[in-house]
């Protein structure tokens, strides 16, 4: 932790220094109590300000979170969990036209906001009704394992979302009452959310639409003054 | 049907459920009844499977999926522009709020705001979807406690916002109208005089739906005191909406957490109610379909002029980041967690849709409940089934 909050600060500093950075003191002051509360567990955080805080923290601390934001934060209504693969598809966006070779594509997982070192990361979020804050949750499951600890001992609406995870990710929540399928049939092989699943109706034909994502000509000016004419028409 | 139980019976009668201990002393063979994929009161294909012990219901299950379309997977090979047509299906009667939230997300990500004509316009017919949606409710619910007239007087009514909506995007159940930086087009003429006049219908409707059904002496035998949700259980299960605020926990997103529409212009109330039983929930929705109207109102009112786009590249990319933006749909709160890497699409995009949450709820509610109040209990927590299966 310490470690971390040594980049952490610094940061903070450079972005002051910098360009004077809009700051969200309410959401800072939030994750410092979090921080508190929780300690060692907590990894990275970001905030996108006047929106949201990001908090990642350690797989194994992840249902610790859910009871301290509930608990300490007061965050008490289950807003949603999730889980996120962030292998780029090998599959590209599915948009080969089938005579151009297709390019090769990057293979290299790049995470989002408050950072996180593996493949799939859980993600949840919830809501302070009473004082109106939010916090957005985040740990990275361990790629060995797959496994995080269930969320259902918090919030019992966590149930249904974890089913649902587990089965578009494969991901395991440890404690969790009974994680059968909620909308696949059972007995289905692979989990269709990760992004190496393919989608097999665009690879059995090929999308119809590719024709609309070829770049368009370049003559845009006259038909934009149509539109704003027809614009003013209207009003 | 038997006599109005009083609410402090119900209450014991839930307890008591809650522990599993109905007719302990009586073993009586359990039943099991399935309800559904198809059935009417399921609204499509939700299936219940309830074990009941004589006219009690032990266990409930609810089980989802015979609709699913993935559109969380879909989502990752279309462009932002095509995920609008595709989440327009999530709640078919409310279709245009659902795109309002994806929309505000993309923007957020993009660091683009809509001009103020835009966004007064989108609210506008975002609570016109509310209205479309919830007046349908009141008459699907008169409909399925055994009232047929309510739900003649639901379609009949519903038809004078579904005209206005379609006489501003084309559609009447699939708009595609909202576009990231603002809307597809303006309003057509002497449509403001035209809504206005809609709206007074539908608050007439609402004026007869309370002579109708909520004063109904059966209705309200009904629905008081059944399916009672304290708010802890409300907010542990993350019900949102009408189902939230019936239970007494006042929080409303257009209110707490506005993001890009214009409600806090607007003077408006939100209502709760503090019994949480079916009655409440239903008394919260014809209330703020009452509201939608006011807001309708005003909105058309404070119309300001100008453009209703903004300055947006002809092919939009989304710069790199992550966005999660909720706002209050019909049946409750509905979000988009959006995460993009620069791409002409999202990356991931996780759909919060409010029914999901909300129909997670019955295997505990249900519990102990008599078989009719099944359906009561099914019609007040209020779902489409789109929105749970996305």
């Amino acid at each position: 932790m310490s470690a971390d909050t040594e980049t952490e600060a610094p940061e903070a500093a450079d972005g002051e220094a910098e360009e004077a950075e809009p700051r969200d003191e309410a959401r800072e002051e939030l994750r410092d109590r979090f921080a508190a509360e929780l300690g060692d567990a907590v990894v990275d955080s970001h905030i996108a300000v006047g929106h949201t805080l990001w908090v990642r923290v350690t797989a194994e601390a992840w249902a610790t979170a859910a009871l301290v934001a509930r608990d300490h934060l007061n965050c008490r209504w289950f807003d949603f969990l999730s889980a996120i693969d962030w292998l780029p598809s090998p599959y590209g966006r599915y948009e080969d036209d089938g005579l151009t070779p297709p390019e090769p594509i990057d293979q290299t997982i790049v995470t989002g906001y408050a950072g996180g070192d593996t493949r799939f990361q859980v993600f949840g979020h919830l809501v302070d009704v009473v004082d109106h804050h939010d916090i957005v949750l985040k740990a990275d499951v361990p790629d060995d394992t797959l496994t995080v600890p269930t969320w259902t001992g918090a919030f019992d609406g966590a149930n249904w979302h974890e089913r649902e995870a587990r089965e578009m990710f494969g991901i395991n929540f440890e404690g969790h009452p009974g994680l059968r399928n909620i909308y696949l049939p059972t007995g289905f092989e692979g989990h269709p959310l990760r992004k190496d699943f393919p989608l097999i109706s665009r690879i059995v034909k090929p999308w119809p639409g590719i024709v609309d994502v070829e770049p368009m000509p370049a003559v845009e000016e006259p038909e934009d003054d149509g539109d704003a004419g027809s614009t003013e028409d209207a009003s | 049907m038997t006599a109005a139980l009083d609410r402090e019976q119900a209450r014991y009668i839930a307890a008591q459920a809650a522990d599993a201990r109905i007719n302990f002393e009586i073993e009586t063979e359990g039943m099991t009844l399935n309800m559904g994929p198809q059935h009417p009161a399921t609204h499509g294909t939700l299936r219940i499977v309830a074990k009941l012990d004589a006219e009690q219901v032990v266990s409930a299950e609810p089980i989802a999926g015979y609709m699913h379309r993935g559109y969380e997977k879909l989502s990752e090979v279309r462009t932002y522009p095509q995920v609008t047509t595709l989440i327009n299906r999530i709640d078919w009667l409310g279709s245009f709020a659902n795109e309002v939230p994806f929309i505000l997300a993309a923007e957020r990500l993009m660091e683009i705001e809509a001009p103020p004509r835009a966004q007064w316009i989108r609210t506008a017919l975002f609570e016109m979807s509310r209205i479309a949606n919830l007046v349908l409710f009141a008459g699907d619910t008169g409909l399925q406690l055994g009232g047929q007239t309510a739900a003649f007087y639901g379609f009949r009514d519903r038809e004078h916002v579904l005209n206005q909506i379609e006489a501003v995007t084309g559609g009447r159940f699939h708009p595609n109208f909202d576009r990231i930086g603002g809307l597809k087009d303006d309003l057509p003429k002497g449509w403001i005089a035209e809504t206005k006049t809609a709206m007074a219908k539908v608050r007439d409707f609402c004026d007869e739906i309370d002579d109708l059904v909520t004063g109904n002496e059966i209705f309200q035998a009904r629905n008081r005191g059944i399916g009672v949700i304290p708010a802890d259980v409300a907010l542990s299960y993350g019900l949102s909406g009408a189902n939230l605020r019936g239970s007494g926990v006042d929080w409303d997103l257009r209110r707490d957490a506005p993001c890009g529409l214009v409600h806090p212009e607007l003077d408006w109330k939100v209502y709760t109610h503090p019994d949480g039983d079916c009655f409440s929930r239903w008394w919260i929705r014809i209330q703020e379909i009452r509201e939608a109207t006011r807001m309708v109102d005003q909105c058309l009112d404070g119309l300001p002029s100008g453009p209703i786009m903004a300055k947006v590249p002809r092919i939009i990319k989304v710069p790199a980041g992550e966005a999660y933006v909720e706002t209050e749909n019909p049946l409750g709160a509905m979000g988009y967690y959006v995460v993009s890497k620069g791409d002409l699409g999202p990356f991931r995009v996780k759909i919060r849709s409010a029914s999901f949450n909300n129909v997670s709820v019955l295997s505990w509610v249900l519990r102990g409940v008599y078989v009719p109040d099944i359906v009561a209990i099914l019609s007040s927590l209020y779902f489409i089934l789109g929105d749970i299966d996305r």
